[in-house]
């Protein structure tokens, strides 16, 4: 594998082709990627007013008729660039299971309770230094039919914005010590530990209340523009 | 990338935080943020785009996000039962009009990044130098088609013999 011009640092992203990982059989590309030779001048961005959210967007606590059930935790950190630099005014969107482990969409068909106060999904835009903070309730672990006795550990699916398209991403956030990271082909997916603990939150004293909810605390770093690595053949790989 | 391999971080950098799969429940996460017209339908310009994304079987994908991305607006449109999409576009300026697509569906560890031309870009490929770059037996994945209806067609292949191409970026 030799590297082109760029940043010598690299995507960590994992290969598509991830054959632990099931559903990835029929949907990740097998022909080699393009380089994008025009990335660097493409002006496409996205352009998010600050009215697209609501302040109780961020709370996924609050129920129609009272508040969710489980573990509430204040979820908090920074959407930052590779070199450090805050992003602000982007979007962030998070969606995951209710405290039993189940999501609230029709084909989720585990046998595990559906609370009526809990929608699971939730939205924000990051301040001027790249901040954002969810409340939200600590996600169950779930069985999935990827293997036999599969259980994803409990994760929080964040979507983020960066400024460019380049560095538009979608991961998980892990808790910290669950002993099913292990096991999971997809936190697995990305092959080096190193950049696999990049998606395991820290608890957090500071944002845990006295009395009422845990903190844990997960920085998002979103890459720009990026070398990519070739494979001796020519072909680009991941 | 092969497996275990760490890539070298320059001194001050962060490391990215890795991509994951969307998964099967995108739907509850992504679908309020409604942006399917990036410019209003039946406006000066407006045309629909419509496709359908498909796995190694032929099979449409029900549980995808597209996102359009151009320098003047951008758009997501999720997928039906089907794997079939739409959105309402515009001509882009320039002269080898072009909108960027990102594919985010559960089965992807990541986003696959594909380009949308125009039609008429076919007889300027010598002057785009994306389209030029791409192998020319698989150029034709990235071209829209005129249907009947007077709609733009872009289906997305994943796999299969006619694979969609997807960039490096």
């Amino acid at each position: 594998m030799t590297l082109i011009a760029g940043h010598p640092e690299l995507r960590i992203d994992p290969d598509y082709d991830s054959p632990e990982y099931r559903s990835s059989a029929k949907r990740a590309p097998r022909q080699p990627l393009v380089l994008l030779a025009d990335s660097l001048s493409d002006g496409a961005r996205p352009v998010f007013g600050e009215d697209l959210v609501r302040p109780t967007d961020a709370d996924l606590t609050l129920g129609p008729l009272g508040e969710a059930q489980g573990q509430r935790i204040n979820v908090s950190g920074r959407v930052l660039d590779s070199e450090g630099r805050p992003v602000a005014g982007q979007l962030v969107e998070l969606w995951q299971a209710n405290a039993a482990g189940r999501y609230r969409h029709a084909v989720d068909t585990h046998p595990a309770p559906l609370d009526p106060n809990f929608t699971g999904t939730g939205r924000c835009l990051t301040g001027p230094d790249g901040a954002y903070r969810f409340v939200t309730i600590a996600p169950g672990s779930y069985p999935w039919g990827n293997h036999p006795n599969a259980w994803r550990p409990a994760h929080l699916h964040f979507s983020v914005f960066g400024r460019l398209f380049t560095e538009r991403l979608v991961t998980q956030m892990y808790f910290p010590g669950d002993p099913l990271l292990a096991f999971d082909p997809i936190y697995n997916s990305v092959r080096s530990k190193r950049d696999r603990e990049r998606m395991v939150s820290s608890f957090d004293w500071d944002t845990t209340e006295e009395g009422w909810a845990l903190g844990y605390r997960f920085d998002i770093v979103v890459a720009g523009h990026l070398a990519t690595p070739f494979e001796e053949s020519g072909g680009v790989g991941r | 990338m092969r497996a275990g391999t760490e890539q070298a971080i320059p001194a001050g950098g962060l490391i990215p935080t890795p991509s994951q799969t969307v998964g099967p429940y995108l739907r509850i996460g992504m679908e309020w943020l409604g942006a399917k017209d990036l410019v209003a339908p039946g406006s000066a310009g407006a045309v629909p785009l419509v496709g359908a994304v498909t796995d190694g079987d032929g099979q449409g994908v029900p549980d995808a996000v597209l996102e359009l991305w151009t320098p003047g607006a951008w758009g997501r449109s999720l997928t039906g039962d089907d794997g079939s999409y739409s959105f309402t576009v515009a001509r882009p300026e320039g002269s080898s009009p072009h909108m960027n697509m990102f594919v985010f569906a559960r089965g992807l560890v990541r986003q696959v990044l594909t380009r949308i031309y125009f039609p008429e870009v076919a007889e300027t490929v010598r002057v785009d130098p994306v389209l030029a770059s791409v192998p020319a037996s698989r150029r034709e994945t990235l071209i829209a088609k005129w249907d009947l209806a007077g709609s733009l067609r872009f289906d997305v292949r994943l796999q299969g013999s006619d694979e969609t191409v997807f960039f490096a970026y």
